[in-house]
């Protein structure tokens, strides 16, 4: 692939619509399941990995030069392994509450696919400020997945959203249950899936 | 020339594990022998050497918590020493949790005039009953993908066929027990006495794909059979965020040796018995007739679910 030809905001609503992340390329599910219960949790875990995405693609992106072609994975597995200890050891001491609801995730995004698949096929090829808005695109389309699962979980399971009371009760309570997270994210990719379906219908009918 | 290697080179790998679990024995104070618990109140410490009885005999030179709450002290009634003065008896006012570790801290341990220093040791459940409690923890109770929720890419992406499932397993077993084992080696005797605990994410990554790539040569090379059929999986293993999971897992709780052997064995084989569990049913969901929009991946989460639903019920069990 060339050096990208994309505008910077196209570069970053690629990231949010077309290659979200969660619902279209379906990695790193893991967090998704595992910690989507609410929006807090969503906005939080979204923004270390915006962070780590955003530094590790503009590092890759800034030394890509002198990365012999052999060794690159192991340098971008460095890369987000030295990124991701500075943000959790940043999340430890400022965040202690958020971090330990967290747990084990915020050093599991070391093993996100997601972000050495952005390293592989664009910060390797692409100018620092490219990489940048692409990272930022990432990162936000991540995000934007994590949110709208918390929003859904919280508000169906405690009626809440973000702490504060909305609806004054709880429509389901099982959607907190944490089993839940699989039922969730199943239900809003057929979601993606039937507005992908309809929408194709309607091109073909105009086109016809 | 041919090299003969590949007939040493597993007795090697085993002797070297074996040296591994021997060092996972002692405990880490010098002096002391070895701490269990007694009964159902009192813990046992053996010293290498005669301790004096006016240090023994002072209940305060000893402090017991349990180790998750090290503000709670645990009242001591009595110390007794015995007639060697090898042996001290800790009797407590309370029945002991036996589930929980214990931290025990002895003050400036005195035999024969001279100081030895202040030990800081934990104290566990002896022993075959606890590491199988893990084993089965890590497996059925804690499942790595039911109820932690983490491996979950590779698991959806091989547990399509039961043939693919199993080798998938099976592979994933070995080289999380072999990668948690090195993990568990350099953290004990590396990262942890020139405290680099900070550096463990990257240490742990850099093993893991050493150790993926290790296993890769030296099965191509011992057992090319086996490499043909299970090789195309070593490459996913990577993927896997369990296998990077097990080592933070097991450095944070300290665990050692046969604790961290059980810990990735149960990871390994509670894996298995996932991606079984999960092909099965996807096998006879080929047939079912889906709606469209919940063809392949939506359908599988939907099942996956309720898989993890029904591993709800093991929740709060307890063996031993």
């Amino acid at each position: 692939m060339p050096a990208t030809t994309k505008t910077n905001f196209q570069l970053v609503s690629n990231g949010i619509l077309d290659e979200n992340p969660i619902f279209r390329l379906a990695l790193s599910m893991c967090p998704a399941v595992g910690i989507s219960t609410t929006v807090m949790n969503g906005l939080m875990l979204g923004t270390a990995v915006l962070f780590v995405q955003v530094f590790s693609s503009c590092t890759i992106a800034a030394i890509k030069n002198h990365i012999h072609p052999r060794i690159r994975i192991p340098t971008y597995t460095l890369t987000i392994a030295t990124w991701v200890t500075v943000i959790d050891l940043v999340l430890a001491a400022y965040m202690p509450a958020a971090y330990k609801e967290m747990g084990i995730f915020v050093k599991l995004i070391v093993a996100f696919a997601i972000i050495t698949m952005r390293l592989e096929i664009f910060a390797c090829k692409n100018s620092v400020s490219a990489s940048f808005w692409d990272g930022i695109g990432m990162g936000l389309g991540f995000m934007f997945g994590m949110v709208s699962l918390g929003l859904v979980r919280e508000l169906l399971g405690m009626g809440t959203i973000l702490g504060y009371d909305v609806l004054g009760f709880r429509p389901l309570l099982f959607f907190v249950l944490p089993a839940a997270g699989f039922f969730c994210v199943g239900i809003m990719m057929a979601m993606f899936n039937y507005i992908e379906l309809v929408y194709n219908r309607k091109k073909r009918a105009k086109q016809v | 020339m041919k090299i003969s290697g590949g007939n040493y080179l597993f007795p090697a790998i085993l002797a070297i594990m074996g040296i591994f679990l021997l060092a996972g024995c002692t405990t880490d104070h010098r002096f002391v022998k070895k701490t269990a618990f007694k009964e159902a109140d009192a813990i046992i410490i053996e010293f290498a050497g005669p301790v004096d009885e006016a240090w023994a005999g002072n209940a305060s030179n000893f402090e017991v918590y349990e180790k998750p709450d090290p503000d709670i002290k645990l009242k001591i009634q009595k110390v007794t020493v015995s007639a060697d003065r090898k042996t001290v008896i800790l009797t407590f006012a309370d029945a002991l949790n036996k589930n929980q570790p214990h931290i025990l801290t002895m003050h400036s341990i005195s035999s024969e005039g001279k100081s030895m220093g202040t030990a800081i040791l934990s104290v566990k459940k002896v022993y075959l009953g606890y590491l199988f409690s893990i084993l089965i923890g890590a497996m059925i109770i804690n499942n790595f993908v039911f109820t932690k929720y983490l491996g979950l890419c590779v698991f959806f992406g091989t547990s399509q066929k039961k043939s693919t499932a199993v080798g998938m397993g099976i592979t994933f077993t070995i080289v999380i027990v072999v990668s948690a084992m090195m993990s568990w080696f350099l953290y004990d005797f590396v990262l942890q006495p020139f405290r680099l605990n900070f550096l463990q994410i990257v240490v742990f990554i850099g093993l893991v794909s050493l150790s993926v790539q290790a296993v890769d040569t030296i099965l191509r090379k011992v057992n090319p059979l086996l490499f043909k059929a299970f090789g195309v999986y070593l490459v996913l293993v990577i993927a896997n965020c369990i296998i990077i999971a097990v080592p933070l897992i097991l450095a944070d709780n300290q665990y050692n040796a046969f604790e961290s052997l059980m810990l990735a064995l149960g990871a390994g084989l509670g894996f298995l018995t996932a991606l079984f569990l999960m092909s099965s049913v996807r096998e006879r969901l080929e047939l079912a007739n889906v709606p469209p929009t919940y063809r392949g991946l939506p359908i599988a989460f939907v099942v996956a679910g309720l898989f993890a639903l029904a591993f709800l019920g093991f929740s709060g069990m307890s063996i031993f």
